[in-house]
């Protein structure tokens, strides 16, 4: 089992959640984050007083998945989030050791 | 001594009260002896023989046309004059609650939104006691002959009854016109509030104000609006400076602004400041507030002219004018040299067009007001981006820029621009040296405000301390002075 974490633009969420229903991938967590990476943030100005602000809003989806689907969903996340500009996001892929569905007591990649 | 005075802030406020209310039972008791002694003026005229056709047309014709209709109806309020006056004196309040409360609430971080409204409420109180104790008499009363402070005469509100006080307006109860001028006694010390805002004691905010309020803001408003005052160039003839000021420009913008600037260099800046960003929390606050204070100065400016008369017609068209223009002005300003106009950037030149007309919105065409109104944004705007981060001082929500500034670039701009077309109380005399009577009147106002401010804040610094401590300040004001968080999730 593998555990894939995408960082994404925050409009980018419907298209990705869509990507990886269509892979049949049928759970999902999403969370709102704020971060920055190459892209930095941006500069707000009021009146006199200029602030920078370092942390952009980003979604950050992390998915659980067998061995075999991971290089399928990774590929539907990276085509669904592009759009070629900087801040993009990233994906990361995590090795799982275990998983257990609490209602029923099921283990491994039955439980996912 | 002192330490006590520290531990307990609320000392000097209990103890002021308490002695204005003592002394209420035995004004009023005057009030109501003199009550006796002479006859009511609605008695006087029963008495008198009936007047003629002509007189009492006459009589109507005055109220109609805002003139001296006391041979057929003494003592009697016009029913027009007097209802816009109400109003009006609505409005005015409705500038500071919620106006400018909010206004500037939006402008603070989230933490110390409570304290700001808690202020302008506070203020709101204290200063209605102050003025119905002592504060309507030192401003409109005359029995000190002097022109610097009004009289006792009014003390308690003494005499202030519906009846028109003729020495102001022919037309409105005299209650109704001390409500009128308490509400801007209310909103020019609330105004001062925004240099200050996130880091002064609530305590020490009460009691600036209220020592401010004898040494500044009461000699101000009887030298420029009183009957003998020093600087009434409309309706003094011995006015040792003819100046000018229809709704108080000086009075009530410089005297705050210039004073804003003296309290916050004292005060001194936020913990924090140029280090950490203090961002406005809502600048949806900020623009409901915007609005509030727009329409509210159609009070405030149409209102001065204590009647609803031509004059008050063309300080309405002025107003309006001036601070559309003014608005637009400044979000074209942040177009053109930073490539986007903001909602902060129009709220403030909305403020600074209203400010700059203030002084001149009974005296100015609307020609003259549209020329009021981008000046009104230039030159506040350059003060705010440009002067005062040079500067370095932290007047937190740009009183100082838009209020000080205004304030004096509108009693400049009135000695130039105004004309008798507009309003036939000008007289030549006046006029021919205006503009270095409305100078003479600057220096005097700016000297005032900031001597007087400077001493009050510095005998305070000794007695009570200004600021809260350095825990308190970054935790916020609204829980450490009200005990309250303003959103709560």
């Amino acid at each position: 089992m593998k555990k894939i974490e995408a960082i994404i633009k925050p409009f980018k969420l419907e298209e990705v959640k869509e990507a990886l229903s269509d892979l049949g991938i049928e759970g999902m967590t999403v969370t709102e984050v704020k971060g920055f990476g190459r892209q930095k943030g941006h500069t707000e100005i009021y009146r006199g007083s200029e602030y920078t602000v370092d942390f952009l809003p980003k979604i950050k989806i992390e998915v659980v998945l067998a061995d075999s689907m991971v290089d399928a969903a990774t590929g539907a996340v990276v085509k669904a989030a592009k759009t070629g500009k900087i801040g993009d996001g990233k994906v990361f892929v995590y090795a799982i050791e275990e998983a257990i569905r609490i209602r029923t007591d099921e283990t491994g990649e039955k439980a996912i | 001594m002192l330490n006590a005075l520290r531990r307990l802030p609320g000392l000097p406020f209990a103890a002021l009260l308490t002695a204005v209310l003592c002394f209420a039972p035995c004004a009023t008791q005057a009030q109501q002896n003199a009550g006796t002694a002479a006859p009511s003026p609605a008695a006087q005229a029963a008495a008198k023989p009936a007047a003629s056709l002509e007189d009492r047309v006459a009589g109507l014709e005055a109220y109609i046309n805002n003139a001296d209709g006391t041979k057929t109806l003494p003592g009697v309020p016009g029913p027009g004059h007097n209802a816009w006056m109400m109003t009006s004196s609505a409005l005015v309040l409705f500038m500071t609650l919620p106006g400018l409360a909010l206004f500037y609430g939006g402008l603070v971080r989230r933490k110390n939104v409570l304290s700001v409204l808690a202020q302008c409420l506070g203020i709101a109180g204290l200063v209605a006691v102050l003025w119905w104790a002592f504060g309507y008499s030192l401003v409109f009363g005359k029995n000190f002959n002097s022109p610097f402070l009004g009289g006792s005469e009014f003390f308690f509100f003494n005499g202030v009854d519906s009846t028109p006080n003729t020495d102001y307006a022919f037309w409105v109860s005299q209650n109704v016109y001390a409500m009128f001028q308490l509400m801007f006694a209310i909103i020019t010390p609330a105004l001062i509030v925004g240099a200050i805002a996130e880091r002064m004691k609530f305590s020490a905010v009460m009691v600036f104000v209220g020592c401010w309020m004898f040494l500044v803001y009461f000699p101000m408003a009887h030298m420029i609006w009183g009957i003998s005052g020093f600087m009434n160039g409309i309706f003094n003839a011995n006015a040792g400076i003819k100046a000018i000021d229809f709704a108080g420009g000086t009075v009530v913008h410089m005297t705050s602004g210039w004073s804003a600037l003296v309290l916050c260099f004292i005060v001194g800046p936020r913990i924090g400041f140029k280090r950490e960003p203090m961002p406005p929390h809502s600048l949806v606050l900020t623009m409901i507030g915007t609005g509030m204070l727009w329409v509210g100065w159609y009070g405030f400016n149409a209102g001065s002219a204590v009647a609803a008369d031509v004059i008050a017609a063309n300080a309405f068209t002025t107003t309006t004018l001036a601070t559309a223009v003014a608005a637009f002005t400044w979000g074209v300003l942040e177009k053109l040299l930073r490539g986007k106009a903001s909602v902060l950037g129009f709220c403030t030149g909305a403020v600074a067009g209203l400010v700059v007309i203030t002084p001149a919105c009974g005296f100015v065409n609307a020609n003259g007001a549209v020329i009021i109104g981008v000046l009104a944004a230039a030159l506040p705007y350059i003060t705010v981006s440009a002067l005062k981060p040079r500067l370095g001082y932290d007047d937190a929500l740009d009183t100082f820029g838009v209020h000080g500034v205004g304030g004096t670039l509108g009693a400049l701009m009135t000695g130039i621009l105004a004309t008798k077309q507009v309003n036939g109380n000008l007289k030549d005399e006046v006029l021919g040296r205006l503009f270095m009577s409305q100078v003479s009147a600057v220096i005097v106002t700016l000297v005032l405000a900031t001597v007087a401010t400077a001493v009050i804040a510095f005998a305070l610094k000794a007695i009570l301390g200004l600021r809260p401590t350095a825990e308190i300040e970054s935790n916020g004001l609204d829980l450490a002075d009200h005990g309250e968080e303003a959103y709560i999730s």
